[in-house]
């Protein structure tokens, strides 16, 4: 199966089936196949326009951490800098799929789904410089943070801490029979803390409308995977909760898509839970300060090999038939974009300290929102 | 006597323990391979093995829950968390199992929880935080907050020693800034002593922690006035030298009390109080805190330098102090 990792080739060849007895609760630990023809990805549900902004969305969102990168290392960026390079394709894909009232709580490789979503490419860099156009208006830095009339809401540093919060997002949403899905993301070292147990054990029992998000990248800092879960897939523990879980390679962002899709559509119709675990490799350090010798060399050219924005945009000429004009046509738009940001976040001010005690208690008018009618 | 930066005695300290002590062993989040995430423990893997310096999952409550089962099966554990900020996540098991372990069993828990603290560089809510006086106020647990390398050493190996759970909060910003001479041979340095940082009878500091650089440097300050301020290290905070801090208010009459965690519920605030209870009468001048103001710590430098108490806002608050 050529493209797919060796990890998943392996196990794709014996799908695991753990039967939990009763008829509904039916589980298979799934390997996602790659994403086919131009057809294929039609019917599930992508017209050539959405073909074209999936790959927008992913050169914006390496465009936002390169150029961030570069912002730091002109010390323009306080504190630390993380960015999500070799996670793009995972992150755009499920945020494509999500619906426009879904909600999620993305992590520190998952700028994609903010991009989707729609967040202005300058409130990012601003956030970044600590700026009060950024959406914590300087009050937390690098990826912490998210707009929540996107439907997104901040990461903390804790991890998983967000899952029990997309969890109960999920809770709200079977409590007032609404058909909108939550999405919890959390990387596969994170999976070991009880936050991520806790979550998808509710979930499960609750069949609440979420869908967890594995980023599984290989490694928690400099911590491999044999080191945080002794298991082949993180997703073999959707059985234990009595769901569905689905390993997808990550850098095939049509196949993530399609995955992300079909389990996004399966909780609103009221079919439970599903842990999507897409596997890729970190692609950088932890954060810049790490230059990653732990990383085996070998590792990091095999999966170079697969980049998720080169290997889509090889699809979109080979499938899709893109043009030489239109490839040309979104790059130099994405430049545009991405340069107009710069100079807008760098106009944004810098917070005033006298504003800084206000921010810590909210007032019944803030909950004048579209969240809280 | 060598010249050690701060982060440099904490290793050195550590190692030195490991090497006397076959039962001390180190668990946390990368402390293996990598090091640490400060690299505290560089090294460490090679000289003492896999199963000495564990590399465990990212899981604060398995590791401080373990360090707890270790500790019950006679090892010392020395438990990692990547950032203070983390030791949330195991709260339970320090507050619930740990602190109160000994006095229901009657069973010691040996065990010393590093927590790399303190603000200083941006790191936002989360890398920032000093949350000692959260657990000052559980009885059961020690507090330990070393300002200068040589304490930093003495102090470590007196909590690997306690027959207690010991927080160690080593203060990030002092890592790599604050360098001075260290004893080349093993030490401990005495739980609820207070260290005088600077000698003088205008007024004094009372602090902990990076907190004591900046009362000094204000004390500089003040000096050119012809103010001679006594800046108080306290070392630790749970057991405090309360006898120091009273003897200290009787000589000078003025007192600071300095902190970088927030003001309210701070350990400032017990430290106050009991000035207030206790030496009242020779108090001339109220009793004055200067802490963080009640928010979490924000990301942005100009927030956060409002946040944490500068030199200036000291320099400000002893000169009312001397002047009252
Ligand atoms: C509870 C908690 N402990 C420690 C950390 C410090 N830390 C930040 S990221 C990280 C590794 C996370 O690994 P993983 O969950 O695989 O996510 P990745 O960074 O690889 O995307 C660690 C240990 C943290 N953020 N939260
Ligand atoms: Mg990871």
């Amino acid at each position: 199966m050529p493209g797919l990792p060796k990890k998943l080739v392996g196990a794709v060849a014996r799908v695991r089936a753990t039967h939990l007895g009763t008829g509904d609760r039916c589980m298979a630990v799934r390997e996602a196949e790659p994403a086919g023809s131009l057809q294929e990805v039609k019917e599930a549900g992508l017209d050539r326009e959405d073909l074209l902004a999936i790959y927008r969305h992913l050169l914006i969102t390496r465009g936002i951490e390169e150029r961030g990168h570069i912002l730091y290392k002109q010390g323009k960026i306080p504190g630390s800098f993380y960015t999500g390079r070799g996670n793009e394709g995972a992150a755009v894909g499920v945020g494509t799929a999500m619906g426009p009232n879904d909600v999620g709580t993305p992590l520190h490789r998952d700028m994609g789904v903010h991009v989707v979503r729609g967040v202005e490419p300058w409130r990012i860099f601003a956030q970044y410089m600590g700026r009060e156009g950024g959406p914590t208006r300087g009050r937390d830095g690098n990826v912490h943070m998210a707009v929540p009339e996107l439907g997104l809401h901040p990461m903390v540093s804790h991890l998983p801490a967000m899952l029990p919060v997309a969890t109960g997002m999920a809770l709200a949403f079977r409590i007032r029979g609404e058909k909108r899905v939550a999405l919890g993301w959390f990387g596969e070292g994170s999976a070991a803390r009880g936050d991520a147990h806790e979550s998808m054990n509710l979930a499960g029992v609750r069949r609440l409308p979420i869908v967890y998000v594995c980023d599984n990248n290989q490694w928690a800092y400099s911590t491999p995977t044999y080191l945080g879960y002794p298991i082949e897939h993180v997703a073999d523990r959707a059985a234990a909760y009595g769901f569905e879980g689905v390993v997808v390679d990550g850098t095939d962002v049509l196949a993530v898509y399609r995955e992300a899709k079909r389990a996004i559509e399966k909780a609103r119709a009221g079919g439970g839970p599903t842990l999507i675990e897409c596997l890729t490799l970190r692609m950088e350090g932890h954060a810049v300060h790490d230059d990653a010798f732990y990383v085996p060399k070998d590792m990091f050219e095999q999966w170079a090999e697969q980049d998720p924005i080169e290997r889509y945009r090889a699809w979109l000429r080979g499938q899709a038939d893109m043009t030489d004009e239109e490839e040309d046509e979104i790059t130099s738009a994405v430049k545009r974009i991405l340069n107009d940001a710069l100079e807008r976040a760098d106009a944004s001010p810098l917070p005033d300290p006298a504003g800084l005690e206000k921010g810590v208690f909210a007032s019944q008018e803030d909950l004048d929102t579209p969240h809280h009618k | 006597m060598a010249e050690r930066t701060y982060i440099q005695a904490i290793s050195d300290g550590l190692r030195e323990e490991m090497r006397r002590d076959g039962r001390v062993v180190v668990l946390g989040q990368d402390v293996g391979v990598y090091g640490g995430a400060f690299k505290v423990t560089n090294g460490f893997q090679e000289e003492f093995g896999p199963w000495r310096v564990l590399d465990t999952p990212l899981s604060e409550t398995a590791i401080v829950g373990g360090a707890t089962g270790a500790a019950l099966m006679g090892l010392r554990p020395v438990a990692e968390m990547q950032f203070a900020d983390f030791i949330s996540c195991a709260w339970d098991h320090l507050v619930t199992v740990a602190a109160k372990q000994f006095f229901r069993g009657g069973t010691p828990v040996p065990i010393v929880v590093r927590l790399p603290s303190g603000g200083g560089f941006s790191g936002g809510p989360f890398h920032s935080q000093n949350p000692e006086s959260s657990f000052a106020h559980i009885p059961g647990l020690k507090i330990v907050c070393p300002a200068t390398p040589e304490d930093a050493k003495g102090l470590l190996a007196t909590s690997i020693e306690d027959p207690n759970p010991v927080l160690y909060f080593e203060h990030k910003h002092l890592y790599r800034r604050i360098k001075a001479e260290v004893p080349d041979e093993r030490y401990t340095t005495p739980f609820g002593q207070a260290r005088v940082h600077r000698p003088g009878d205008d007024a004094i500091v009372v602090t902990w922690g990076a907190m004591v650089h900046t009362a000094s440097e204000a004390a500089d300050e003040l000096q050119k006035d012809g103010h001679e301020i006594e800046v108080l290290d306290l070392r630790t905070l749970i057991p405090w030298d309360k006898e120091r801090v009273l003897e200290g208010v009787r000589r000078t009459s003025k007192v600071l009390v300095l902190h970088e965690d927030t003001r309210t519920g701070g350990f400032g605030g017990e430290i106050a109080a009991t000035i207030a209870e206790e030496a009242f009468e020779d108090l001339d001048a109220p009793v004055m805190r200067i802490a963080a103001p009640d928010t979490p710590v924000p990301f942005s430098p100009p927030l956060e330098k409002a946040f944490i108490p500068q030199v200036d806002d000291v320099v400000k608050g002893l000169r009312q102090l001397v002047e009252y």
